[in-house]
């Protein structure tokens, strides 16, 4: 299916210094896609956001956004860009309601015209209307932020990191309300250092110090994962991966919480070969289960791969 | 850095240098309708004292008013007609001392300086010839009683127009790029000048009201006379607020934060209101470097305009250069400001 391009990057580079934030990204995104970028603290997706919207000139490389560069056509871009930084940046001291007018004012918009895109996130803040910015909680904050990056009924909208330090209830509607936002054909590009809202992507981006991993769709991402992956479940995760990473045939041994996501190539070993060598080992009784695997280990996979790659380049 | 190790150092040249309270080259004029030997005499110990310098000769008594609204000398020497003669019959002949004591330190300085040349030359007159004493007659216009609250009242609104206007922009332009708010402004159609605009008009607002309530203070508390037009006063300080303003607003485009632009607007404003405007203390004296830096000093020229207004009474044909450096130096500050302004981050 081709749809129309609504971002176009083309091997960007921007360099602080001597740190690299984005070391040449080449992508396309679709109208009316939600594309995630998903990476780590520092991996370039602040950079790449403020380059899109328009904050930040990039060293080398074009990008463009509904068919209009970042650099010579600023002005009319940021008529049409609805952007939300990764930090809470709206007026503290406003009210609620004040901060929507003001931002509906700066656009030139009109609150009851656009209110349908907004109505089902701003009903639920509407109860503090009148309360300050700066007094939300951090939900609401980023959902009023929604909303004034919405107001003005932007085509494409850049979100950064909206769902940082946001419980987990109101991610999940935040999500939803995204989702929604689709249906409305508004091309959404979010970042976010959480795996599990990857999925909930039209297609997503695997970032890593300025370089892009992957770029597909979840489903493919975690298809195209090569080995067999297994769950631990242990009350000793520390333990199980120093015993994991002595047994033979295992390519890696990763905490994930309250488990341990073990990988080895597929055929090779089963879950009950495992359980054997732990119990042989003195662990008692931990859960083995073959698992599907997620975007995270995906992204570890990769990351790996990636610095595995580098090595060999330095040393040939 | 620079602010934090650098400023130590300019303060101290500054206090060094700048804090002076004597008298030097102080500009006086003479009237001496009937020059004479003595009167020649007096004028030469005058001169030679190296307080004074000589800035004119005057002829009538409107010539002498207007020389001092126009600012053009800090005292008057005025010489009795028929000096000598009036000396040779044994008459006492007087010299009017009068002293602009808008700057009343200043002007009792004078005062007692020349008060006390001329004494000197008395008592060298006495012992030689036996001729009979001059008179001095000290006279203070425009602030008779020599009331410390005229000085300080222009200078006080200089520095709080300064204060608020300057600093309060600076930061609040800053403390949006602090927060983060400046990043969504940017991204917005906004030009920059209507972004500029939007923080500069309540501020506006904000100052000229504190103008006028540190006015009435002044002139119903301390009985501080505006003799000058209340519109024009006003009208002036409205000037000087934009001015303080686009000051501010420079500022900001340079600091990044609260922090920096507080710092910034304090030793980049307040002291150089306090210290090179002539308000505390007089310009003639400090040395020729800080003079001629004194001229870039905005608040050097609103201070010369309101004293000229509230104490001498004197209107726009008197000020109008002041208020065109005024005037010159917002534009230049409004123009840096709006090129400097990034449409974008760092």
């Amino acid at each position: 299916m081709t749809k129309e391009v609504s971002i176009h990057c083309e091997n960007l580079t921007k360099s602080y210094g001597s740190a690299t934030a984005l070391a040449g990204l080449s992508f396309k995104v679709s109208k009316g896609e939600i594309f995630g970028f998903i990476g780590p603290d520092g991996a370039g997706k602040t950079s790449l956001f403020r380059i899109l919207a328009t904050l930040l000139l990039p060293d080398n490389g074009t990008a463009s956004v509904e068919g209009l560069d970042v650099v010579k056509n600023y002005k009319k871009l940021r008529q049409i860009l609805g952007y939300m930084p990764g930090r809470f940046s709206l007026y503290q001291d406003l009210t609620v309601a004040e901060n929507l007018q003001f931002f509906a004012g700066i656009f030139r918009a009109d609150i009851k015209e656009n209110y349908y895109l907004i109505r089902d996130i701003y009903e639920q803040i509407a109860p503090f209307a009148s309360r300050r910015a700066g007094k939300l909680s951090g939900g609401m904050k980023q959902k009023l932020a929604l909303c004034c990056a919405l107001i003005h009924k932007p085509v494409v909208l850049i979100l950064d990191e909206p769902t940082t330090g946001v419980d987990a209830v109101s991610r999940q509607e935040f999500w939803e309300m995204l989702i929604r936002l689709k249906q409305e054909h508004i091309t959404i590009l979010v970042a976010t250092p959480y795996m599990d809202e990857a999925v909930l992507c039209d297609r997503v981006a695997l970032i890593q110090h300025g370089e892009i991993m992957a770029i597909d769709t979840p489903d493919n991402i975690t298809r195209a994962y090569p080995d067999q992956l297994f769950k631990i479940k242990s009350s000793n995760t520390l333990t199980a991966i120093r015993l994991m990473n002595e047994f033979e045939g295992i390519l890696s041994a990763e905490m994930f919480g309250d488990t341990v996501h073990v990988s080895a190539e597929k055929g090779r070993i089963n879950a009950n070969a495992i359980k054997e060598y732990l119990s042989e080992k003195g662990m008692m009784a931990s859960a083995v289960s073959e698992a599907d695997p997620g975007i995270e280990d995906c992204f570890i996979h990769l990351m790996k791969r990636s610095g595995i790659v580098r090595k060999e380049k330095v040393n040939p | 850095m620079v602010i934090l190790f650098g400023m130590p150092l300019v303060q101290v040249l500054l206090f060094g240098f700048a804090i002076t309270n004597e008298i030097r080259d102080a500009k006086v004029s003479i009237v001496d309708p009937t020059p004479d030997v003595v009167t020649h005499a007096i004028r030469n110990k005058l001169f030679a004292s190296g307080f004074f310098i000589e800035s004119e000769i005057l002829n009538s008594q409107e010539e002498i008013s207007e020389n001092f609204r126009k600012g053009e000398s800090k005292m008057v020497v005025i010489f009795e007609n028929d000096f000598s003669g009036k000396m040779e019959r044994g008459e006492h002949p007087t010299i009017q001392l009068i002293a602009d004591a808008s700057d009343p330190n200043t002007a009792s300085m004078l005062v007692n300086y020349s008060n006390g040349i001329i004494s000197e030359f008395n008592r060298g007159q006495q012992a030689s010839s036996g001729f009979t004493l001059i008179i001095a007659e000290p006279r203070m216009i425009y602030n008779p009683a020599l009331k410390g609250v005229y000085m300080f009242v222009p200078g006080i609104i200089t520095i709080l127009l300064m204060l608020v206007s300057a600093m309060m922009t600076s930061i609040s332009i800053a403390r949006e790029k602090e927060l983060g708010t400046m990043e969504v402004l940017l991204v917005s159609p906004l030009k920059p000048f209507n972004i500029i605009a939007g923080k500069v008009i309540p501020y506006v607002l904000l100052s000229f009201i504190n103008a006028i309530s540190i006015l009435l203070l002044s002139y119903y508390v301390f009985g501080v006379p505006v003799k000058g037009s209340i519109i024009l006063l006003l009208a002036e300080s409205i000037l000087f607020i934009i001015l303080a303003l686009s000051l501010g607003i420079f500022i900001s485009t340079i600091a990044n934060n609260q922090q920096t632009a507080m710092m910034l607007s304090m030793f980049a404003m307040m002291l150089p209101t306090i210290l090179l405007s002539g308000f505390i203390f007089p310009i003639e004296n400090m040395p020729e470097v800080l003079q001629w830096l004194s001229l870039a000093m905005p608040p050097r020229w609103f201070i010369q305009i309101i004293k000229s207004i509230m104490l001498k009474g004197s209107g726009i044909n008197y000020f109008w250069k002041e208020t065109l450096i005024l005037a010159f130096i917002a534009m230049v500050f409004i123009v840096a400001s709006i090129r400097k302004f990034k449409i974008r981050l760092a």
